[in-house]
């Protein structure tokens, strides 16, 4: 997993609420038995008509936004436990979403990827996603190590667990934690058995 | 202070808890299937890892398999590869597989219940969200990631955060025609999409202790649509009569052991939640969707509420419905009775039961798919079969089929389908397919009318 300290970048506004993970990475697209090449057909159906060309009223199709922050409505990646979803913005680029909610899976496959998730207050939310609809230069600066997101509209600090940071920023995961623990869950399963 | 049904399973597979309030929670079961399994198959070798316990670990094939000629090679190449790659990575780490054909073979929440390896007062996972289904034995059964199957293949334990507790309570008789999705789609229409998100939910009082073990399954299938990420039901006589017997089931003396402790998992009549909400069985309709997420919810009678909300009007445009109109009398061309939500025996027979005698309208295509191949024979069996063909209907191959339409069953663009399954999203059921969730009795109504009626009528 890539290592996660600070990112300073533009914002990609994306007002639409309960996105779930279906619209992030269609079922017809998992069919793959690895993690690459799903950041192509992120948003598919909303990117692309059904004859393959981009529909240009949709965001990521808008060359005035660009930048790996997508600031998102409430209540997003619910739906699917699709671990594809994460690898697909990840694969498009994005390394920040900000939403006012997020759904509990999406939330920890996305910690998994390296793809920081930020809870922010609905009002905040709103006031952000105004902003950089109108100003689509203005940057937010994200600070993991001090849990800082600053923005045009307001500096704000954001909760995230404590371990799960020190994964995010120095690249490690569960796994290497877990395994380590696996004497413990040995005399754990004797106890049971 | 009393614990709940959901702490008692939970504490009890404790391994350790870390100084930030992290667990390490131990896993019984481990459910798999070919679309969420191969990454993680692949990041164990990668590390070389090996599976800590193939022998925790079923599997079947059931995402991405065609529902018609499944003696034949699969068609399409990628598919056919995904399912090669699950055949060969249960081969190489001797997981045993329920592969396509299999006669235990069906959708992974369909077959575990019915084969008695889904058992109360375990944990059990699977990289599939519908996981929740199991909760209806008094499982903690949740939804998980690729990264975390991963995780659960290396150490058969995951790391987490307890979740908090919720309680939905039913209390009073259902009405005639009625069906426990119809409860669901109530009690979700009512608390929204992401009420339960953050919780684990119990679903107690009369109208869930009366209802079988498959209506039950049916209910907490669909928890994590209010955003829950499992929903549970207290373990007592129905559940034990059903397990009792099944091929994976404990026998004999363990059996009544188990029993005794199955019993203890009650929730304390002290214990607290963090949330509790209340409904009443008197109040619940049959129920459609009009929109395009699960808690878009009326009952048949009612017409599409009128908000002024950019999100409701952008799901209400890809539908084509107006705000404040009524669904009675939309013509409807597909009709899908399948998913784990809607595929097992109880659900064919109230479907029957409306269908016999009857011929499907001229303008519907309607496909069941039972949930697995011990469904398909008893539909059979039973005489089922003869009364939905003759009605018209298409009998398929066990699968999830249209539910999410990774094979080719898909509903073409733009039109509607009255579907059981539970998830009503964008193109769900296949590019700008538009889907109505309802009960296994109006979709079959919806079939033989052409059209959505109102079955409380009848
Ligand atoms: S039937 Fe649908 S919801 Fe159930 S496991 Fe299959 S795809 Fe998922």
């Amino acid at each position: 997993m890539e290592k996660f300290t600070t990112l300073e970048s533009t914002a990609i506004p994306l007002p639409i609420e309960n996105i779930d993970t279906d619209q992030i990475i269609p079922a017809r697209f998992l069919k793959a038995t690895n993690k690459a090449g799903f950041g192509d057909n992120v948003f598919r159906d909303w990117r692309f008509h059904k004859d393959g060309t981009a529909n240009e009223s949709f965001v990521l199709n808008d060359s005035t936004y660009s930048g790996s922050v997508l600031i998102a409505g409430n209540n997003f990646g619910c739906g699917s436990s699709r671990e594809h979803a994460a690898w697909a913005l990840v694969g498009y680029g994005f390394k920040v979403v900000i939403s006012s909610f997020f759904a509990d899976i999406f939330k920890g496959n996305a910690l998994n990827n390296g793809l920081l998730p930020i809870q922010v207050s609905e009002g905040f939310l709103k006031e952000l996603m105004n902003h950089i609809q109108s100003n689509p230069d203005a940057e937010v600066t994200v600070d993991l190590e001090n849990q800082l997101l600053s923005t045009p509209v307001g500096d704000i600090t954001f909760d995230i667990n404590p371990y799960k940071k020190t994964c995010l920023i120095n690249g490690y995961d569960d796994i290497d934690f877990l395994v380590s623990k696996l004497d413990k869950i040995r005399a754990f399963e004797a106890l049971i058995n | 202070m009393g614990k709940t049904l959901f702490d008692k399973v939970w504490d009890a597979h404790v391994v350790d808890t870390l100084e930030d309030g992290l667990q390490v929670l131990y896993i019984d079961k481990h459910l798999i299937h070919e679309v969420t399994s191969p990454q993680a198959f692949e990041e164990l070798r990668k590390r070389n890892i090996s599976i800590a316990r193939p022998d925790k670990i079923v599997a079947t094939a059931d995402h991405n398999t065609p529902t018609v000629d499944q003696h034949l090679p699969v068609k399409d190449e990628l598919s056919r590869n995904q399912l090669n790659q699950l055949a060969e990575n249960c081969k190489l780490n001797n997981i045993p597989l329920f592969g396509l054909g299999h006669e235990n073979n069906g959708i992974v929440h369909v077959i575990a219940p019915e084969l008695g390896i889904t058992q109360p007062g375990m944990t059990m996972v699977c990289g599939d969200s519908h996981t929740s289904t199991h909760g209806a034995f008094g499982t903690i059964a949740f939804g998980i990631g690729t990264s975390q199957v991963a995780q659960v293949f290396a150490s058969q334990c995951l790391l987490l955060q307890k979740p908090k507790k919720l309680r939905v309570n039913v209390n009073g008789k259902l009405k005639s025609g009625v069906l426990p999705k119809d409860v669901i789609l109530y009690v979700i229409s009512k608390l929204g999409t992401n009420s339960g998100t953050g919780y684990f939910c119990e679903y107690a009082g009369s109208v869930f202790e009366d209802m079988s073990m498959e209506g039950r399954m049916t209910v907490c299938n669909m928890s994590i649509e209010m955003g829950a990420r499992g929903g549970m039901i207290a373990p007592d006589e129905t559940t034990f009569e059903y397990i009792k017997g099944r091929d994976f089931a404990p026998k004999g003396e363990e059996f009544d052991q188990k029993v005794a402790y199955w019993k203890s998992l009650k929730t304390d009549a002290d214990a607290t939640f963090d949330q509790e909400y209340w409904f009443d069985a008197e109040d619940i309709q049959p129920m459609i969707t009009y929109g395009t997420n699960p808690g878009m919810g009326i009952k048949i009678t009612e017409n599409i509420p009128e908000l002024d909300d950019a999100s409701f009007e952008k799901s209400l445009k890809y539908m084509n419905f107006r705000k404040g109109a009524s669904l009675v009398n939309q013509p409807i061309n597909y009709v899908f009775i399948g998913s784990c939500t809607n595929s097992r025996i109880e659900d064919f027979r109230v479907a029957a039961t409306f269908v016999k005698g009857k011929q499907k309208a001229t303008n519907v295509t309607a496909w069941l798919v039972p949930g697995s191949q011990r469904v398909a024979k008893q539909i059979k069996d039973e005489g089922l079969q003869s009364i939905f063909e003759e009605a018209g209907f298409q009998i398929r191959q066990p699968g999830c089929s249209a539910c999410l339409a990774m094979n080719d069953d898909k509903i073409p663009e733009g039109e509607y389908c009255v579907s059981t399954s539970n998830r009503n999203f964008e193109g769900r059921q296949g590019q700008g397919s538009r889907t109505l969730l309802a009960s296994p009795l109006v979709a079959a109504a919806t079939a033989i009318e052409g059209k959505i009626v109102d079955i409380t009528q009848n």
